[in-house]
């Protein structure tokens, strides 16, 4: 059992929760994620680590209210526990000096951006972080990235409630044509890196971009997560979370990630009955 | 010496006090099943096991050997004989010690053994007609033993405390073998295991239906009875590495039975539609997630109406099955040679017959179609077979323009696994062979001092069985190496 030491609601459906694990605390590496099992019925579904202290032994997660398990969580208080957490899994994202790089987080794709661009930063590079949402309620963190040093924050939302009226491929185009990027790295919706991807390409900006297909076990065993990278299938689970952006069939993720849609409603319908938060 | 005599009614020096076994003639007790029809909608177990009177009746039929033959046959050498004699004597808790001697998951192994291939096979009986039933006999003595409370159970001896600590990675049948060992030795013993529930393909692998998760439990339970610890949740390799354990940790000693790993696919366009699976996937979602309760378990299984399952092995035969049970219309095995090459247990293989399960001879897909993202059919090459190959079965030879294609919306591969590379982070200075497997010598040790290894990860994908005679073996050269 995992107790939860913190929790913080960034906006209508996101939250931050962190948990005491001070063995996975002192391993945990930007972007890398967890395993999740809410309680004893519950599936388990992967999150990326957002924050972590080894000194006082917790690692938090972001996540939005989707389904039933994020639904479960978000009812979860500080002193309550988590059945299961299992991590860190996957490759931590690459960190060196590659001179100036842009990380893009988009909705809550901003969690895992955010260690990233900390680190990135550390290792030497002139960070841009582009940080982007439907909407000013559902921007977060935009506070904890501006406070990173040596990073510089833009934010754009498709409906101009917070910082430019845009998506974020348009400012990361410019850099692009301003010839002012060595890197960029892309975190958030499958259809959001997939047009950075191609914003970047046009460019020959290497890319790295941060998967999020579905996964079993996440120790890979089951395979649920593979994803074509440059026509080779890879385990998003034990070969990523990242890959490169330019090699990546983003079809076929956004295909995969569709294949339990109807059973996700039906569970959270079948949850949310009883739930206080929808009465 | 006198030779040994093996015909049936000779016993051999039977002690004075004792009533001369007189063995009964005739065919093998059937187990009681349950109907193929009812069975083929359900989760519950399909074989139901011997009554006390069975059994015994079964028992009888075994002429006690004067050198048993069945001993050796056993890859770890239960004393076969004497837990036989045991139920003729209605002594059924000796028979339970007996077992328990070799083999802490007696109720585990009587059910998914290939007794077929090992003890029964040697049986003398077998030489002129049915051997007799050892598996099944086995597994009423595993099952009357978990029948009893958790504190009157048969608990192997646990030795005098060494002060030595082990640690375990992973807790399928090498872990738990080797865990319930090391303990025998009076060794302190740590399982770590990355799933939330421990058990390994007992758990996650073998269906309800062929292994009640129920019985795992019990069985593990009486390793923690035996005071092994258990820690859930634990990636080696993730969390911790193989150094961190011995020294961080404090580990003396460390054995890894972390199992096959990663799921191999064919490389055929089409393989990453909605609807292909791997086994691995398909049956932990349902076996270790429970999927077949959803929504009452959070997890989802797409429920194809028509399933086709690759592959011939044992893996694929509990696909077939687990398919039909969520209410598939039809499954299909396509197999690229005949069954005679197939590597499934005939048990296997005719209860998946008899529960409607259609096989496909000398069927290998080519392709998988699909209509926006999901699975809509398969499209195999018929083939032919031709010379032996390295495993000595007759290799399948592609016959030319003789492609097909079958409807379905599921397809699920069941052609084998490689090696985990989780492993080579756990502990980078183990030697590897090229195939990613973990190089031990006889005895399990590892190329790393104080490291052994033992399992599919050493072996490739084998049995529950020769995964457990790996982890025994390797816990008595764990004794050796700890003095």
């Amino acid at each position: 059992m995992f107790r939860i030491v913190h929790k913080r609601q960034l906006s209508d459906a996101v939250f931050e929760m962190g948990v005491e694990a001070p063995r996975i605390a002192r391993k945990v590496q930007a972007g890398q994620f967890l395993m999740l099992r809410v309680n004893e019925t519950g599936e388990r579904i992967p999150l990326t680590f957002s924050d972590w202290s080894a000194d006082e032994g917790w690692v938090r997660f972001i996540f939005m209210r989707v389904g039933k398990t994020t639904h479960m969580l978000s009812h979860l208080e500080v002193g309550d526990e988590i059945a299961d957490i299992a991590g860190p899994m996957g490759v931590p994202t690459h960190v060196e000096d590659l001179g100036r790089s842009v990380v893009v987080g988009g909705g809550v794709g901003a969690a895992v951006a955010y260690p990233v661009a900390r680190a990135m930063a550390q290792a030497g590079n002139a960070v841009t972080v582009i940080l982007g949402a439907r909407n000013a309620s559902l921007l977060i963190l935009q506070d904890e990235f501006e406070a990173l040093p040596g990073v510089e924050v833009v934010v754009c939302t498709d409906d101009g409630s917070a910082g430019r009226k845009a998506l974020v491929t348009a400012p990361l185009k410019e850099m692009c044509e301003a010839g002012t990027v060595d890197h960029a790295m892309a975190i958030g919706p499958a259809i959001m890196m997939k047009f950075c991807a191609a914003t970047t390409k046009d460019f020959a900006v290497p890319t790295i971009v941060s998967l999020n297909p579905i996964m079993v076990d996440g120790t890979g065993m089951c395979g649920a997560c593979r994803v074509t990278v440059n026509g080779e299938t890879k385990f998003g689970c034990v070969d990523g979370p990242d890959f490169d952006g330019h090699a990546v069939d983003f079809e076929e993720l956004m295909s995969r990630q569709r294949i339990y849609a109807d059973d996700e409603r039906l569970a959270d319908a079948d949850y949310s009955q009883g739930c206080a938060c929808h009465q | 010496m006198s030779p040994v005599d093996e015909t049936p009614g000779s016993t051999g020096a039977v002690p004075a006090d004792k009533p001369r076994h007189r063995p009964t003639k005739g065919p093998r007790v059937p187990m009681r099943e349950q109907d193929a029809a009812e069975r083929a909608v359900n989760f519950d177990e399909v074989a139901i096991g011997y009554s006390a009177d069975e059994a015994h009746a079964e028992a009888m039929r075994c002429i006690q050997c004067k050198n048993p033959t069945c001993i050796e046959g056993c890859p770890v050498n239960i004393d076969i004989k004497s837990f036989i004699a045991a139920i003729i004597d209605d002594d059924l808790s000796e028979g339970v010690r007996v077992l328990k001697e070799r083999n802490a998951l007696p109720a585990v192994c009587g059910r998914v053994c290939p007794q077929e291939e090992q003890c029964e096979a040697a049986c003398v009986l077998a030489r002129k007609g049915e051997p007799v039933a050892i598996g099944r006999l086995e597994r009423f003595l595993g099952d009357h033993d978990l029948a009893c409370e958790i504190d009157h159970r048969c608990a192997p001896e646990v030795g005098e405390p060494s002060g030595k600590r082990c640690a375990v990675v992973g807790s399928g049948p090498a872990g738990l073998a080797c865990a319930g060992e090391l303990r025998r030795f009076g060794h302190e013993v740590t399982i770590f295991e990355s799933l939330h529930a421990p058990g390994g393909v007992l758990t996650y692998g073998i269906p309800e239906f062929r292994l009640p998760k129920e019985i795992v439990g019990a069985e593990i339970e009486m390793l923690v009875q035996m005071g092994v610890t258990i820690e859930t949740d634990m990636v080696i390799g993730a969390i911790l590495t193989i150094d961190e354990l011995m020294t961080d940790e404090g580990f003396d000693a460390v054995f890894i039975g972390n199992g096959a790993g990663l799921p191999v696919f064919m490389g055929i366009p089409g393989e990453n539609l909605n609807g292909v699976y791997s086994a691995n996937e398909f049956l932990t979602r349902v076996n270790l997630m429970k999927a077949y309760e959803f929504p009452a378990s959070d997890t989802p299984v797409w429920r194809g109406r028509k399933v086709a399952v690759v592959g011939g092995g044992n893996v694929a035969m509990d696909s077939a099955r687990t398919a039909l049970r969520l209410g598939a219309d039809e499954v299909f095995l396509a197999y690229r040679r005949t069954q005679d090459e197939m590597p499934a247990r005939s048990e296997e293989v005719h209860h998946a017959r008899e529960e409607g399960v259609e096989f496909k001879m000398l069927c290998s897909p080519v392709e998988i179609l699909g209509h926006d993202g999901f699975v809509t059919g398969l499209v195999a090459s018929r083939m032919e077979l031709g010379e032996p190959d390295a495993s000595g079965r007759r290799a399948p030879v592609c016959v030319i323009d003789a492609d097909f294609t079958i409807d379905c919306d599921t397809v699920i591969m069941a052609v084998g696994t490689r090696a985990n590379p989780l492993l080579s982070k756990a502990a980078p200075d183990i030697d590897l062979t090229s195939r990613g497997y973990i190089v031990t010598d006889d005895n399990g040790a590892t190329t790393k001092p104080g490291v052994f290894a033992g399992g599919d990860i050493v072996t490739g994908a084998a049995t529950v069985i020769l995964a457990m005679g790996a982890g025994k073996r390797a816990a008595q050269a764990m004794d050796a190496y700890l003095g």
